[in-house]
């Protein structure tokens, strides 16, 4: 036996999926001296990878999941490990016909092949299935599924084909040591290796890992229940492993997939049931396997019944037993996306966890592109782990949400559904009033936020026919045609909107402008109280973040972000920050707290609490200054991310609740009302174009492609300046563009509203992919009650993006008639910024 | 006085039991019983072991094995040389007769012993659960401690001079009642083959060892060594052998001079079964296997490719 | 045919066996529960008897509430009725056991009662015999074969390589070990039945054992002093060298 490493560029921690993958994407990118351990033996070490089902569905709504779906399966078809099978997703009921429908609306906006199929075509497929109790079938040839051992094997001998890879298995990790905020360290049972990255792919184990080190993983192992049962007459001549589709029988929450001459039947529609990391037993004290636990019998007892009433022949077949039943480990998340990038705490510590068989390579490559050049081809946006902020990292919260989301595994989860547990997290001064007035709030980064107010009801009467209604359950729900009169309110008086979600950042010292300079596109050497709105690029020059800055001093600036976008704005922020101390970085988002108030009589309204003059010529738009407002030191922006006349109103968070109260009580005589998100997330911001992070705005389009770049570029250099240089010299291959819905008459007669993520076709009923292969998709849905119309936003390719094309959006199965409005940045609604700078 | 059943079958002293005979004369004076007449002739042989008196239990019947028969002759003897201890070794048999005693006098009786402490009022012992995974400590109320002993844990010592053995004779009272369960018919080993349980060298096979045609270099292998060929449960399981040749828990427990495990990663259900073995050599492909910690040597490799290469050596060298 | 087979509740433990800190019991937080192996044969060979000469197959165990998922699995493989003799989870020596099982089942005529030939833990070697003498039945252990013809069992089991035959008269308490055959799996439907099916509990009397367990102890582990001869076929010289310092090399 070679001896054991001394030292490492990289520690790759865990040997299942992940681990396998994140060593050969690092071998393939020229990383070298790595070293990979595993607690357990290989091929299979005892994690999920050994007894995870292993097979891929390739749709989803998340178009990030899709594409590293996507990624792995051509991955693990070069490696020879993939059987394409065909999956179906069966519906049992109405409301899962229309989520099927839903389905395919996905599959066309990611570029998979799916069809919708009667219970008979279900049958011509999947013989076996009991056609008289479902209604129809989801069927994507592409899923199948795949050996992950072997192509982790596969994967650690390129590794050692290039002599890059040291393998030690049986290798238990006791701690993992830090210095100067980074790893250093990992202590094993065989020995210390001294390391510059660790990356922990841990899966179930991965927070007990992470602890070691401080930091902090925040997933839950928990239990999901299998059987097998065999050997099936009907399978008696497969050759390999699998012949026919693998059934999703979604409206019980279970999975049936052949598995050579027995049928494996999952579940996840039992109780959720977490475990401890640390109680997880042992490869010694294990009946099977640590993460193979003894299987609860009568969790499943249901499943059972209506597993044999979809298959009733093939699983109830006397001379077929079952023959393997465990309670699986599996990590769940918060939010069920996973935990991938560097820890908050620690540098150098990277996370690869919370991960499915199905995304492992495309995850590997991804992280390891991320490690290696500080962005990746794939947007890791929603599985950034610094997404989370510290109480959504506790205990008590995962062990909300994961228990909340088990059962919605294969539920069927409106986009805009809220989580019921753990709330009340975060709360602006003006919770109570909000409360009052029959605010409902959504939640964003743990803070509660008026989604709208039930107290507005009577500016429906009020705008009759302006406010328009969806008719559709599925279109209206966590909606509220309030909204829309709230809009308009806002656009014909005034409005007031919390923003106290905002992460607020101030930056000082020496090297203040020099560092901010070089983390933003725009030009932030500016007169003091000036605010810059700014595309901020990854190295390779597509968005990382779009916020805004202000010069509060000379050597002082304040950055105002989203709120969930907060956690990743901020570690990227700290992660450039100079080595030599001279930029300081404060985070005083819970010191603050913001209104908006904005609409025609804004300024009227705010003048008549202020002495300070807020004229136009006094107070340009664009920047900031400190006003008082019933002796209250109040910092205002003329800003509006609703394109409207009005201020930001920074306040201490002390004195938000009399700002609130001054503000309403002022807003009487104007006729103010409170407005809630929908209004500024949505409806405000589409009708003028505005962009969102994470929507319009990801790392795959670049600020030309978006419309955001500037006449002129800054001399001063910043992240992505030479690609976003490159790119301003090239023709974009797709333009960002508004459309509006021409008809919403669906076939049934209802008129039906999109919801976002929906593919754009041509007028053969084509979807649209540009010169990079990039597919149009809405990014953003929303009414424009100024306008009357219903407004998408969309990457048209060049040969599109002219006002008046006609093309077709899909939703639902259904195609509808729409006409590019806009290509670029160009408002929809008042086109000449006319209100806003009024 | 400790009484010790010395097992035999027509005559053919099983050796085995001769191991509760060292443990047996540490704790107290000790005499043995034999049942049968065809017994007489392993007497006299006991002398190198240390037996002084031997107890020869006499009836017409009792010839072929027949429990319940035994045990009634041994509660016969019992009941007038009053012995404070009956022990056997726990072997099937030995397991069975005192079973039977215990059965018919309803008294408690603990199998397989590691060790034993007599006590004024009671009987202190470690007993093996689990197969040998585990051990337990345990009181033992009785009039008469019937104790097995734990199979291949004391050596059988011989090395005292022959002395002459004193056989006491008793005629037994028994009932054909008592020899309804008797052995009516014995069916004999397959011709030459050495048999698992008395073979000096066993090679073990595996998991690893992949099919019913992988075995046939392991059953080379043990007939070039003269020994026989075990396996573990997952082999039986999957029919690649019948289960006459599994080692561990719910098979045989072998202790040869050498065993040679293949391709087997060493469960401790398979580990009970062989650890008493004098010499493991392991072939294996995992370095990390469980059983290759626990062996004396050990190939880190592919037992097809191995295995072969020592047939090919061994029968160069028989050459 | 009226067929008992007595069954225990044993967890399955992996490569080590846990023991809790006062030593009085194994740790079996995250271990299965099963049949002991002779058990689970002994299941099957009732079933298959059953199949041949009709009948029924009674399943009975000693133990708590728990042990009714082994029941329940033994009536899944085709087993039609279960009793409990229900504890409360402690575990009873082989005399308390026995004695509880044949008062339990000593009015209920079976034709034939099965064992296992020791459990998986506790390894007593005596219930089943202990139950004979009591219900005045005769009675084999370790049996490898069963035969049963005109009212006698005809049972085999292994001796000195080959095999040694009884024959007793039915009724008639027979331990079988496991290779008598291949114990089938539940089938769903299977499962589905004994779902629905009761379970006859009794409360049996404790009489007093002769043998109390004072702790568990774990076996000492042997320090490794394994060398490692090398890797694949260059390794078989140092091995043949070893093999024949053993003295296994004839010439």
């Amino acid at each position: 036996m070679s001896s054991f490493p001394k030292n490492a560029k990289v520690v790759v921690i865990g040997a299942g999926i992940v681990g396998n993958c994140m060593v050969y994407h690092l071998a393939k990118l020229g990383w070298n001296n790595m070293v990979l351990l595993d607690k357990g033996p290989l091929p299979n070490p005892g994690g999920s990878t050994g007894h995870a089902s292993n097979f891929l569905f390739t749709v989803d709504h998340s178009k990030e999941m899709t594409l590293l779906t996507l990624d792995s399966v051509k991955q693990y078809k070069e490696l020879g490990v993939f059987t394409q099978s065909g999956g179906i997703e069966v519906a049992r009921t109405p409301e899962r016909m229309e989520e099927l429908r839903r389905r395919m609306t996905s599959s066309k906006s990611w570029g998979i092949e799916s069809f919708l199929l009667s219970p008979k075509e279900v049958k011509q497929l999947a013989p076996f299935v009991n056609e008289e109790i479902i209604l129809g079938g989801f069927h994507t040839p592409s899923v199948g599924v795949v050996d992950s051992l072997r192509a982790g094997t596969l994967m650690r001998e390129y590794c050692m084909e290039k002599d890059v890879l040291t393998i030690s298995s049986n290798t238990e990790v006791l701690d993992m040591v830090v210095k100067d905020g980074a790893i250093s360290q990992v202590v094993t049972s065989r020995g210390t290796i001294d390391t510059e990255f660790a990356i922990i792919c841990c899966g179930v184990w991965s927070p007990r890992i992470a602890k070691m080190a401080g930091a902090n993983i925040p997933l839950t192992p928990a239990v999901h229940q299998m059987i097998s049962v065999g050997p099936l007459s009907l399978f008696e001549n497969t050759v390999g492993e699998i012949e026919y589709p693998i059934v999703r029988d979604m409206d019980t929450f279970c999975y049936e997939r052949q598995n050579g001459s027995e049928m494996e039947v999952g579940s996840y529609a039992h109780r959720p049931i977490l475990h401890e990391p640390d109680d997880i037993p042992s490869i010694e004290e294990s009946s099977l396997s640590p993460t193979e636990l003894p299987f609860t019998e009568e969790d499943f007892d249901p499943q059972l019944e209506q597993a044999l009433e979809l298959m009733p022949e093939l699983l109830g077949e006397e001379q077929a037993g079952i023959r393997y039943a465990i309670n699986g480990l599996l990590s769940l998340t918060p939010d069920g996306f996973p935990l991938l990038g560097e820890t908050v705490e620690v540098k150098n510590l990277w996370s690869a966890a919370a991960v499915w068989i199905k995304e492992g390579p495309g995850i590997g490559r991804m992280v390891a592109e991320w490690m290696t050049n500080g962005y990746s081809e794939i947007d890791p946006h929603h599985s950034d782990i610094s997404r989370f902020y510290d109480y959504a990292k506790s205990k008590t919260h995962i062990n909300a949400r994961t228990s909340e989301a088990f059962n919605k595994t294969y539920g069927i989860v409106h986009p805009r559904e809220q989580w019921s547990s753990n709330r009340n997290i975060r709360i602006s001064p003006f919770y109570f009033r909000q409360k009052e007035l029959g605010a409902v709030f959504f939640e964003t980064a743990g803070w509660e936020r008026p989604q709208w107010y039930e107290s507005n009801q009577g500016l429906l009467e009020e705008y009759g026919d302006r406010v328009n209604k969806r008719p559709h359950e599925w279109d209206a729900r966590w909606w509220s045609p309030i909204i829309n009169a709230e809009h308009l309110v806002l656009r014909e008086r005034v409005a007031m909107v919390d923003l106290t979600a905002f992460a607020i950042f101030d930056i000082s010292g020496p090297g203040a402008l020099d560092y901010i300079q070089h983390m933003t596109v725009n030009q932030m050497n500016v007169k003091v109280g000036n605010a810059v709105y700014t595309p901020l690029l990854t190295p390779d020059g597509g968005f990382k973040a779009d916020l805004t800055i202000m010069r509060t001093g000379e050597q002082s600036f304040r950055i105002v972000t989203g709120g969930g976008d907060g956690g990743r704005d901020k570690k990227w922020f700290i992660d450039h920050l100079p080595k030599d101390n001279s930029v300081h970085f404060m985070d005083c988002t819970s010191s603050l707290c913001t209104i908006g108030v904005w609409g025609p009589l804004a300024r009227k309204m705010v003048q008549s609490v202020t002495e300070d003059d807020l004229s136009n010529e006094a107070f340009r738009f664009g920047t900031a200054k400190e006003i008082r407002i019933g002796g209250m030191k109040i910092w205002a922006l003329r800003i509006s991310y609703v394109g409207e006349l009005g201020w930001e109103l920074y306040v201490s968070t002390d004195q938000g609740l009399k700002l609130w109260d001054t503000l309403w009580e002022a807003g009487q005589n104007y006729g103010i009302v409170p407005a809630g998100i929908g209004v500024y997330g949505t409806t405000g911001r589409i009708e003028k174009g505005y962009r969102l992070m994470g929507a319009e705005l990801e790392s795959e389009y670049n600020p030309i492609e978006a419309g955001l770049a500037r006449r002129k570029v800054k001399k001063a250099d910043f992240i992505g300046k030479q690609a976003y240089m490159k790119a301003r010299k090239e023709d974009p291959t797709a333009i960002l563009c508004t459309l509006s819905v021409d008809d919403h008459t669906s076939s049934s007669g209802i008129k039906r509203f999109m919801q976002g993520n929906e593919p754009i076709l041509n007028l053969d009923g084509k979807g649209l992919v540009d010169g990079e292969g990039r597919r149009s998709y809405v990014t953003t849905a929303g009414a424009s009650p100024s306008t009357g119309k219903y407004l998408l936003m969309a990457y048209l390719p060049v040969e599109y993006a002219k006002p008046g094309t006609k093309l077709l959006v899909y939703y639902m199965a259904e195609s509808y008639p729409v006409t590019v409005e806009i290509a670029g940045s160009k408002p929809y609604f008042d086109p000449d910024d006319s209100r806003i700078k009024s | 006085m400790i009484l010790a059943i010395i097992e035999h079958n027509q005559g053919t002293l099983n050796h085995q039991s001769l191991e509760i005979l060292s443990l047996a004369k540490s704790i107290d004076r000790v005499e043995v019983a034999i049942v049968g007449e065809n017994g007489r002739s392993i007497c006299n042989g006991l002398g190198k072991y240390g037996v002084e008196v031997a107890h020869l239990l006499l009836h017409n019947e009792l010839v072929d094995y027949a429990p319940a028969a035994w045990a009634k002759s041994i509660i016969q003897l019992a009941h007038s040389i009053k012995p404070d201890v009956i022990l056997a070794i726990g072997s099937e048999r030995g397991n069975e007769i005192l079973a039977h005693i215990a059965a018919q006098l309803n008294l408690p009786m603990a199998a397989n012993c590691t060790k034993i402490q007599i006590k004024e009022n009671n009987c202190l012992v470690t007993r093996i659960r689990w197969g040998g995974s585990l051990l337990e400590e345990a009181v033992l109320k009785s009039a008469t401690y019937l104790l097995t002993i734990a199979q291949h844990l004391y050596t059988v010592k011989g090395e005292l001079e022959e002395s002459a053995v004193k056989i006491s004779e008793w005629n037994v009272d028994l009932e054909d009642q008592d020899f309804v369960g008797k052995v009516v018919d014995n069916l004999a080993p397959e011709e030459g083959k050495v048999i698992l349980t008395d073979a000096h060298v066993v090679v073990g096979g595996g998991r690893g060892v992949g099919s019913k045609e992988g075995f046939h270099s392991l059953d080379e292998l043990a007939e070039l060594l003269g020994g026989a060929v075990g396996c573990s449960r997952v082999v039986t399981n999957h029919g690649w052998r019948p289960h006459a040749d599994q080692v561990g828990q719910t098979g045989a427990r072998v202790a040869p001079d050498l065993y040679i495990a293949c391709g087997i990663s060493g469960a401790i259900q398979h580990w009970v079964g062989c650890k008493s073995s004098k010499k493991i050599i392991v072939i294996n492909t995992d370095a990390e296997a469980p059983i290759v910690s626990k062996a004396d040597y050990a190939i880190i490799g592919d037992l097809h490719k191995i295995i072969p290469a020592i047939n090919k050596a061994l029968k160069q060298a028989n050459d | 045919m009226n067929i008992l087979v007595c069954i225990k509740r044993v967890p399955s433990p992996g490569t080590r066996i846990v023991l809790s800190e006062d030593k009085q019991e194994i740790v079996t937080k995250n271990l299965g529960f099963t049949i002991s192996p002779h058990e689970e044969c002994a299941i099957e060979e009732a079933i298959r008897v059953k199949e041949k000469f009709g009948g029924t197959v009674t399943v009975l165990t000693l133990g708590g509430s728990l042990a009714s998922e082994q029941l329940r699995y033994a009536m899944a493989m085709g087993a039609d009725e279960a009793i409990l003799l229900q504890t409360d989870g402690k575990e009873w020596d082989p005399m308390a056991t026995s004695n509880a099982i044949s008062d339990a089942v000593k009015s209920k005529d079976f034709d034939l009662l099965l064992f296992g030939n020791e459990s998986a833990d506790y390894g007593g070697y005596q219930v089943a015999i202990r139950v004979a003498y009591a219900l005045n039945h005769h009675c084999l252990t370790g049996v490898k074969s069963i035969e049963i013809d005109e009212g006698q069992i005809t049972a085999g089991r292994e001796a000195f390589g080959g095999m040694e035959i009884f024959k007793i008269p039915l009724p008639a308490v027979v331990s079988l070990k496991e290779g008598i055959n291949l114990p089938r799996y539940p089938s769903l439907p299977g499962r589905m039945r004994a779902k629905r099916k009761q379970i006859e509990i009794i409360e049996p009397i404790k009489l007093p054992g002769g043998i109390e367990t004072k702790q568990f102890v774990s076996p000492p582990e042997l320090g490794s002093h394994v060398e490692i001869l090398g890797h694949g076929v260059e390794a078989v010289p140092k091995l043949l060298s070893i093999i024949k310092e053993l003295g296994f090399i004839h010439k």
